[in-house]
């Protein structure tokens, strides 16, 4: 191959970087965050096409002094805002709790959401109990919020006797049917479109049905996302399509998925879909903005695009240590604060909470979690206990063929 | 010579093509600043600059298809998919793309990328950190697919590989990254510090594409296994003592027909060792292979032991392993007839 020889630069080839590194000082001043209560709210029949600018604002309700300002104040009664924050205290005091016995050997991997609670909890309280979510393993809090019984949650990360899945998956990639919550792939990016589909099924019977889904920063990368955005905006399939945007996937921070460019939100806008863009740590935002796009799903309006935005407070999970490529004070750094304390200080700024109240629901759920504990532990930790080996050969198919029997029988099982 | 596990004969391996040839880079999922999730990358960034090593999006369809766009334009890239449990999503870029670009474009076009991908159970993973999938690019013409077993092996076979000017998909079993296993998974954990093939050349060297080694020289019956079961398969025969054969395929595709052959023919029985699932397995290949080829040599039907046809169920790690204990019985069995 003869190259020309031209005058021209030479070119070069980009490599998005973090601004801080380990041992950096942690700064967050050049982020964009507008005001809470600055935000307008469209209504729900907006075409999307004049509400790009959602796609790069933030919808925040909770100001510095834990009161809700501005349109999107979703102005819920006090019974509904402690409910939140029990459903989120008790996500995180079980998320602590199984961190720990993945340190003690009780199991072989675990992961905390530790920081987005109000993302999954807020939802919960939206959505309809027979709504499907189509969550990523980070959604752990919509689980909790829906009632299903932790000590199951439990049983399924030791994989004892008990556990539902019967042994099959890797801790905390559950499955609840009755629960609204789709069985959780290890392969990311997978339930993004799925949960249009299961939208698109819900039109086309005719039902009220909508679908949830999320999907990580990170992830909006996967060949998934795009066919989700596409099939979504095509057959204006009634699902939210949620993008929790934690600034990290494991070491790669989000600009590593593009975030450098635009938002994540921003994406919406070439399918022809209306996109919201949140404050993820904001209760009160959180709920507002899904309440938005669940009317507008269920009238029939299409799919909404919303991400939160957040910070992903621990580590990727128990495998990872982020001490190696962020500051270690980053978290404490984040400038949206913590999903708990600010909901917790709205409720003291009302007059519906105080510092007591808040001590005694710590107290209360630290003894729920242990006693939940205490029985899956009873039955077993990881390989203490188990379920019938027989399950290895059972639901590969609706009935096993002559070769799960003849390979069972050669196991000896 | 210096004493390496398999991280850090895999690395090195990439240092040395990295100083060599500036043509030569990695990318993947969280390669870069991290040095990846198993630390096979580590300090290549820093070594070479932030364009030769550097973190992908999560796409590894995206990974794969800019890997065959900059061979096209003569660099080889070394990419590495995080588990090989997620290059599904690559997978048409490699089948339709990757393996043909050379054949459709009558030789203009080639593709000499290095597709590095940590596979294989013993690791308590469950289904997406465990597979074995190698079977699935052995099917595709146009794809070389290469398995070490040890970080001699697996240094000199990485250098090959991104020296191949065809792509190579290249598997690396995991739960010997950090030492031998043998499927005992109750005894405790060696360091690759005591096994022989932890001596690993500091500079450059190749083990050549296609060609097995004979593990252990035996005269009862041939075991033909790969990564982590050529550990499993050499335990086996020793607990059993029957005079097993051990080999070790290193490379499946093009697979080492000559060594196969020669063995089998001198043994009479052969005993085929994986950890993926059975129908369609590369066994069934190789026991196809050994048919056509040793028929009249054969004194025992041909064995295959492999996992069995489910997913990777978490809970059962070690009744789903394949361990000493099921090759031993395949050996019984052959030396019965
Ligand atoms: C298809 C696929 N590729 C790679 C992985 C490995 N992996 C697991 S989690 C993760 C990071 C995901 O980051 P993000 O989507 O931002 O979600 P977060 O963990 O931050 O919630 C990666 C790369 C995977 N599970 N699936
Ligand atoms: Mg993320």
């Amino acid at each position: 191959m003869g190259h020309m020889i031209r005058n021209e630069p030479s070119l070069s080839l980009h490599i998005p970087q973090p601004k801080c590194r380990p041992g950096d000082r942690v700064d967050f001043s050049t982020l964009d965050l507008p005001a809470a209560g600055e935000a307008r709210r469209p209504d729900v029949d907006t075409h999307p096409d004049e509400m790009h600018d959602m796609a790069y604002g933030l919808i925040r309700v909770l100001d510095d002094e834990g009161r809700a300002v501005g349109p999107w104040d979703p102005k819920l009664d006090g019974q509904t805002l402690r409910k939140g924050l029990r459903n989120m205290l008790l996500t995180r005091i079980f998320d602590d709790r199984m961190y720990r016995a993945q340190r003690q050997g009780k199991t072989s991997f675990y992961m905390k959401c530790t920081g987005e609670e109000a993302i999954s909890c807020a939802q919960s309280l939206v959505l309809h109990h027979d709504d499907m979510c189509f969550p990523t393993y980070r959604q752990q809090g919509m689980l909790i919020s829906r009632g299903y019984p932790i000590v199951d949650m439990m049983n399924q990360i030791y994989n004892n006797a008990r556990d539902p899945l019967k042994g099959h998956q890797l801790p905390i990639l559950y499955s609840a049917r009755d629960y609204g919550f789709f069985t959780i792939s290890g392969n990311l990016g997978t339930q993004f479109p799925q949960a249009v589909g299961w939208a698109m099924a819900s039109a086309y019977k005719g039902d009220s049905r909508i679908a949830s889904a999320y999907i990580g920063d990170g992830s909006t990368a996967t060949m998934d996302f795009h066919h989700a955005l596409t099939f979504a905006a095509v057959y204006r399939a009634p699902v939210l399509l949620n993008i929790v945007n934690n600034q990290w996937a494991i070491s790669s921070f989000q600009g590593i998925a593009g975030g450098e460019a635009t938002t994540f939100a921003a994406r919406a806008i070439g399918y022809g879909l209306p996109a919201l863009r949140v404050d993820g740590n904001d209760f009160l935002a959180v709920h507002a903005a899904t309440e938005w796009a669940a009317e507008r799903a269920r009238s029939n309006r299409g799919a909404t695009v919303i991400e939160f935005y957040t910070y992903r407070v621990a580590g990727h999970s128990t495998s990872d240590d982020p001490s190696k490529y962020r500051p270690a004070d980053e978290a404490e750094k984040w400038p949206l604060g913590d999903p708990i304390e600010r909901l917790k200080q709205h409720l003291i700024v009302r007059g519906e909470w105080s510092q007591e109240d808040h001590q005694a629901l710590e107290a209360e759920l630290d003894a729920e979690v242990r006693a939940a504990a205490k029985e899956a532990e009873s039955i077993g930790t990881l390989g203490k206990s188990m379920p019938s080996p027989k399950a290895i050969f059972e639901h590969v198919f609706k009935e096993p063929d002559w070769r799960h029997i003849r390979q069972r029988q050669e196991a000896g099982i | 010579m210096a004493t390496m596990t398999m991280i850090q004969a895999l690395n090195s391996a990439m240092d040395v093509m990295m100083e060599r040839d500036p043509n030569v880079l990695v990318m993947g999922e969280d390669v870069g600043y991290f040095g990846g999730v198993f630390r096979v990358t580590e300090g290549l960034q820093k070594k070479y600059g932030l364009t030769r090593c550097f973190d992908t999006p999560i796409a590894e369809g995206g990974i794969v298809a800019t890997a065959i766009g900059m061979g096209a334009y003569g660099i080889r890239p070394v990419v590495e998919i995080q588990f090989a449990d997620y290059i599904f999503p690559a997978y048409d870029q490699l089948v339709s793309e990757a393996a043909r670009i050379r054949y459709r474009s009558g030789g203009e076009f080639w593709c000499p990328i290095t597709v590095r991908s940590p596979y294989g159970g013993g690791i308590f993973g469950g289904q997406t950190h465990s597979q074995s999938p190698e079977a699935i690019f052995a099917h595709v013409s146009g794809l070389k697919t290469v398995i070490p077993s040890n970080p001699y092996d697996a240094k000199g076979l990485l250098i090959a590989s991104i020296e191949d000017d065809d792509p190579v998909i290249f598997l690396e079993p995991k739960r010997l990254y950090n030492g031998p296993f043998n499927g005992h998974h109750e005894e405790a954990v060696v360091p690759w510090s005591q096994h022989p093939m932890s001596e690993v050349p500091e500079d450059h060297y190749v083990v050549p594409l296609g060609k097995a080694k004979i593990v252990r020289e035996g005269g009862d019956v041939t075991v033909l296994a790969y990564g982590t079961m050529v550990h499993v398969a050499l335990a086996a025969v020793a607990e059993s003592g029957i005079d097993g054969e051990v080999i070790d395929l290193r490379t499946i595709v093009p697979v080492d027909i000559e060594a196969i052959v020669a063995s089998v023919k001198k043994t009479g029985r052969c005993v085929i060792v994986h950890e993926a699932t059975r129908t369609a397995g590369f066994g069934a290949e190789l026991s196809a292979l050994v048919q056509e080829n040793c028929f009249y040599h054969l004194e025992a039907p041909i064995e295959r032991v492999t996992g069995y046809d489910t997913p990777y169920p978490h809970a059962f790690e070690w009744e789903y392993f394949v361990g000493p204990a099921r090759v031993i019985a395949a050996l019984e069995r052959v030396m019965e007839d």
